[in-house]
């Protein structure tokens, strides 16, 4: 590891003694998980509970005329069949945009299509029976008629004005345009070398181990939603549920426990979910809907999608002068709710060139609507784009001017020590460390080396390939995000600490658990900074009644934030602690520590001198012995927010080695190497965890995974044996490293690492692949690198 | 994803079986492995109003050697062709080829008379019992006939079985000393069905074929017992007849077209294996070199 700052002179409230910040400890929730103890919302029964399944519009567009329910109707188990229009009554539409978001715009969407289906797989009606089977026999007997509308397919000519508009108040397909102009960028093309590219990215989806699942369950006796939901966010589905309700906040509970995987997916809020929590309230029982595989896939958020041309301009001595793009997606009917489907487009614009010193670039953005799935984000949002474009550039820069990838990119690579700086779209930096990861990750690779063998191998038609890819990470984010827009979804969080009777600490915090170890984080910053063995801290999150109010796990936010506040939650408490302690032990809180589980003396090496549970007892059972005028707090709630920086950036660069069978077009990943700096390293293994899983979503994006529509937008792959998910067998070995440099905003200095994996992992594969085809001429700039791709550019077919 | 109702039957014997398929015609379907069945069922792509299950009848299962002949039961899994010493010594292609069927957990469960009555053409196991020259035992209420492996596929998910008629076993001539195997695949990811796929047996003598049968998978509606082999048996195998015979056998082949590849993408991989295949079972590598256009 390599730290960019010097150690502070003074241990800080992390390096105590027997601090487990920095070190792999076991998951407190691992042995619940293992037993099959998880409490998953797809496993939850309760007493009446029916369960609704939706019958989704076989069209990418289409006219709905008649809704004939009857047979279906007296189908045994059938409690009731529900359409848009029945059900328009009970839950109000909604538009997503944000107001940050200039001139963003889509139509009102609502639970269940009324009149009209716009991709194939909006629900059309709702079945609600005693069982999913059961619904599901009925729901072959619901005939709808369809009138067929041409549907809106292609994004390059979503906004000819020969293509139909799909939502006529609107206007035109555009949802939503974004222009940037920075520097002078035809100045600086115009005494270079130009070098220019379309890239291309397939649709693709997060596929999680868990579908999306929920059960609501109205009462109407306390006039009372509560909602189980596998979500990223509870407080922002409160808000949004109660809003669309007509409930006020406080009549809706959201519980989320454990939750199979989210990726993103599970950051918003779906039609069919809202219209779940309407039946709920509209049949008054409980109603649960579990999304089955193929309705994940026609109706879980896509992503990606873009085609973005790029240019870059290049001096002969490998100063890259300017970055410019054009970039277009298309994100389906609606702009999801309440996030925006303009935020990848957004992102794409402010992170294209971020790692490099170019002052000079230009970039427009265009996002356009088409009757497909609803796009959105999913992790990493924008950046794999963004990365693919800017680094497929230098490497076409670099060949350009005959210059080593690496080379090229020590250069242009924005200086450790020019920190604190922007980049020309206006992210400001606090502190990254592009060329000591760099450094880091050439040693790990032995980069010499592997050239030397790559050249010896060609000699015997064997074809490798070495790829780089340096990438920003935007973690950690403010009010920024979404606040400013108007969407009432939290960028500040809360965590609560109390000791309990017996010495132990429950800690409820704000942040979610969704597989990447918040629980264990949380119990080891606040078993830390108190001075309590891990095994006492319980940690309960996902619950609005019973944590504090905060954003949840998502865009990299829960250790960065939610960590913050539980340090200084137990910081608090701490000296709640002490402050006792000495009126128990007539010392000064000063003089006094927690270590192990006691109270013990700083100056003379630590004498133990009450157990914490002994004071504990005292506290609650015995207060009468304490001194006069203590009144002991042994609950402390802290939160926070990022304030002096809209997003704490990290960095790193990743590394792929390949071979590129060059008769059948078949990619063998060899190795995959990341450096990142994410600040703190709370857990070691958590973070590595995180790298690597988000490269092995990376690698899928890269050779597998495509959402594939055919003309009249039908998905033809919604299914896990033609949609490709990378599975272990193909997947690399993947060797992380870690730069240090810890954010000052924050007293635990932690930056996010949950999509540094996923951000550049895409760009390393497409790089080397280029790099192992250099010398047959061909290049390729679209992913999925299938091999009907590459033995296209190869002429082979 | 739930399927629809249906009917359940554990057949106690195989006469069991054919009596009930006779009583239900084509509204049963016979449960072995349930690993392509059940998928199908909860896609709801077939309703059977009936499963009959023969997943109990232990005449079905294991692999016998009798007068030079490897009887292998309809029933047996997968995983037991991947760890049988019968099958290791006698029909080594089959474990070969076990090891691209799916992953662990479906091989644990899968059949070769599932596989084979299944009669996908991207499935690896009907290419090789072509390539093996196997016969396939099937009963109906008539009686037990025997049937070619070329003759008993007819296209994608259609074979010569009839609805009333049961897949009992598999024969097939156990391996001489003299004959040699090739087995490979293009899939996207292990354990799926190929892009493409060849599964030969050769014998070999004096650097010449003297017997060359190459089973292609994934190429059309059906396995394809290749005839362009015929051009490199008894002859002086050369870059340029190797050639001759990839071009034939590009000719030979209709392939589908679909997500992985276009049909000229098939063709091109079917000649690539090809040349693969003949440099393998020759040792020539210079002949695969030949490869590159
Ligand atoms: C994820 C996944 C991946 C897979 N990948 C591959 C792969 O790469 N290659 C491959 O070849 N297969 C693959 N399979 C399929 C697997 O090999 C199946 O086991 C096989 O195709 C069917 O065998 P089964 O015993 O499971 O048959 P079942 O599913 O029980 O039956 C299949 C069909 O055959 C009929 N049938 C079964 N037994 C008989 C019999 N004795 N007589 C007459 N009819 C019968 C059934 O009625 C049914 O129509 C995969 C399956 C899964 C789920």
């Amino acid at each position: 590891m390599t730290v960019t700052r010097a150690p502070a002179e003074t241990l800080s409230v992390l390096d105590r003694p027997n601090s487990y910040i920095g070190k792999t400890v076991p998951r407190p929730n691992l042995d619940r998980l293992l037993q099959g103890r998880g409490q998953y919302v797809s496993d939850l029964e309760l007493p009446r509970m029916a369960h609704v399944v939706f019958l989704r519009s076989p069209y990418a567009h289409a006219r709905i005329v008649a809704i004939d329910a009857d047979a279906a109707r007296r189908m045994s188990g059938v409690i009731a069949i529900v359409t848009g229009c029945e059900l328009e009554g009970v839950i109000a539409p909604w538009v997503g945009v944000l107001s940050h978001l200039k001139g963003l715009k889509s139509a009102p969407q609502h639970a269940i299509a009324v009149d009209r289906a716009c991709w194939q797989g909006e629900a059309v009606a709702a079945i609600v029976a005693t069982s999913r089977a059961a619904a599901e026999d009925a729901m072959e007997h619901v005939a709808v008629e369809y009138e067929e509308l041409e549907a809106v397919t292609d994004m390059r000519t979503a906004l000819d004005p020969a293509t139909p508009v799909i939502h006529a108040a609107l206007g035109d397909n555009l949802a939503f345009e974004r222009i940037l102009d920075a520097g002078d960028v035809d100045h600086a093309l115009s005494d270079s070398e130009v070098v220019e590219a379309e890239f291309v990215f397939g649709r693709h989806t997060g596929v999680t181990l868990e579908p999306r699942a929920v059960v609501a369950d109205w009462n109407a006796a306390e006039a009372r939603l509560t909602i189980y939901q596998g979500t990223q966010a509870p407080h922002m589905v409160q808000n949004i549920a109660a809003l669309h309700l007509g409930l006020r906040e406080a009549q809706v509970r959201v519980v989320c426990k454990d939750v199979g995987g989210s990726f993103g997916i599970k950051v918003h809020i779906y039609a069919d979910e809202m219209a779940t929590y309407a039946l709920s309230k509209l049949l008054r029982r409980p109603i649960k809907f579990v999304a089955d595989r193929v309705e994940s896939f026609n109706t879980d958020i896509h992503a990606r999608d873009h085609r973005c041309r790029g240019r870059i301009g290049v001096r002969p001595d490998g100063t890259i002068t300017a970055f410019e793009i054009d970039d277009l997606t298309g994100i389906g009917p609606y702009s999801m709710y309440p996030r925006t489907s303009a935020i990848e487009a957004n992102q794409v614009v402010n992170l294209v060139g971020g790692p490099y010193a170019t002052a000079n670039y230009r970039a427009r953005a265009r996002v356009v609507f088409q009757n497909k799935n609803v796009m959105c984000q999913y992790r990493a949002v924008g950046h794999p784009i963004a990365c693919s474009v800017t680094e497929g550039l230098v490497d076409l820069a670099a060949a350009k001017i005959g210059m080593d990838p690496v080379e090229i990119r020590r250069r242009n690579l924005i200086g450790d020590d020019a920190y604190p700086c922007a980049s020309p779209s206006g992210m400001k930096f606090e502190q990254l460390s592009h060329h000591a990861s760099l450094a880091k990750l050439l040693q790990m690779m032995d980069y010499d080396a592997l050239r030397a063998q790559q050249a010896g191998l060609r000699a015997r038609n064997i074809h490798r390939g070495i790829g780089i890819a340096s990438f920003i990470e935007v973690t950690n984010p403010s009010a920024a995000f979404y606040g400013v827009g108007g969407a009432k979804i939290s960028s500040q969080d809360g965590v609560a600490v109390r000791l309990d009777a017996q010495g132990s600490v429950i800690c409820q915090t704000s942040i979610t658990e969704q597989g990447q170890g918040s629980e264990s984080l949380t119990a080891q910053i606040v078993g830390s900074v108190l001075g309590v063995s891990m095994d006492r801290v319980r940690v309960i999150l996902g619950d609005t009644d019973n944590t504090p109010y905060g954003g949840g796990t998502w865009a990299s936010r829960g250790a960065g934030i939610g960590g913050e506040a539980a340090l200084q939650a137990a910081k608090a408490l701490r000296q709640n602690i002490l402050d006792v302690a000495a009126a128990i032990l007539q010392s000064t809180p000063a003089g006094l520590d927690i270590v192990n589980d006691s109270i013990v003396n700083v100056d003379d090496g630590g004498t133990p001198r009450i157990e914490l549970s002994e004071l504990a007892r005292i506290v609650y059972f015995r207060p009468d012995t304490l001194p006069p005028g203590v009144q002991p707090e042994l609950m402390a709630t802290r939160h926070f927010v990022p304030r002096q920086f809209p997003f704490a950036f990290t960095n790193g660069v990743q590394a792929s080695w390949l071979e590129v069978d060059i008769e059948t077009g078949f990619v063998t990943l060899l190795k995959h190497w990341v450096v990142e700096d994410c600040g703190t390293i709370i857990n070691p293994q958590l973070v590595d965890e995180q790298i690597r899983g988000g490269v092995v979503q990376g690698l899928g994006a890269a050779l597998f995974e495509k959402c594939i529509y055919d003309e009249r937008g039908q998905l033809t792959n919604a299914n896990m044996a033609d949609y490709l998910v990378p599975m272990s067998g193909e997947m690399p070995d993947i060797e992380v490293g870690h730069v240090v440099s810890p954010a000052q905003e924050s007293e635990l200095g932690a930056k996010g690492a949950g999509e540094a994996g996923t951000a550049g992992a895409a760009a390393a594969v497409a790089n080397a692949v280029n790099d192992a085809l250099r010398p047959l001429g061909a290049t390729i700039t679209e992913i999925p690198l299938t091999p009907q791709v590459i033995l296209t550019a190869l002429g082979r077919i | 994803m739930k399927a629809a109702a249906f009917a359940y039957a554990r057949a106690t014997s195989v006469v069991n079986a054919l009596e009930l398929l006779a009583a239900h015609g084509d509204k049963a379907k016979i449960l072995s492995g349930g690993q392509s069945l059940m998928p199908a069922m909860n896609l709801r792509l077939i309703s059977p109003d009936i499963l009959v299950d023969i997943g109990g009848l232990a005449e079905l299962r294991g692999i016998t050697v009798s007068a030079g002949v490897l009887i292998v039961g309809a029933l047996t899994r997968h995983v037991d062709l991947l760890k049988s010493p019968e099958i290791a010594l006698h029909a080594p292609l089959l474990r070969n080829a076990v090891t691209h069927v799916a992953h662990p957990a479906i091989r644990n469960r899968g059949t070769i008379g599932g596989s084979l009555a299944h009669a996908d053409p991207a499935s690896e196991l009907p290419a090789c019992v072509v390539a093996l020259d196997a016969m396939i035992v099937v009963r109906g209420s008539s009686g037990e006939r025997r049937i070619g492996a070329t003759e008993f596929f007819k296209g994608i998910y259609e074979t010569a079985l009839s609805p009333d008629e049961l897949l009992v076993a598999i024969e097939m001539p156990v391996a001489g000393k003299s004959s040699t195997f090739f087995f490979q695949e293009y899939a996207r990811r292990h354990g799926d069905y190929a892009v493409v796929g060849l599964a030969a047996r050769a014998v070999v003598a004096a650097g010449r074929f003297t017997d060359l049968r190459l089973g292609f998978f994934a190429v059309g509606d059906r396995p394809l017992l290749a005839a362009a082999a015929g051009r490199l048996i008894n002859a002086s195998v050369t870059s340029a007849l190797l050639s001759e015979a990839a071009t034939a056998l590009a000719d030979e082949l209709d392939p589908q077209e679909d997500q992985q590849a276009t049909a000229a993408m098939r063709r091109h991989l079917a000649t690539v294996l090809l040349r693969r295949c003949v440099a393998a079972l020759l040792a020539r590598p210079e002949l695969e070199a030949g490869v590159t256009k």
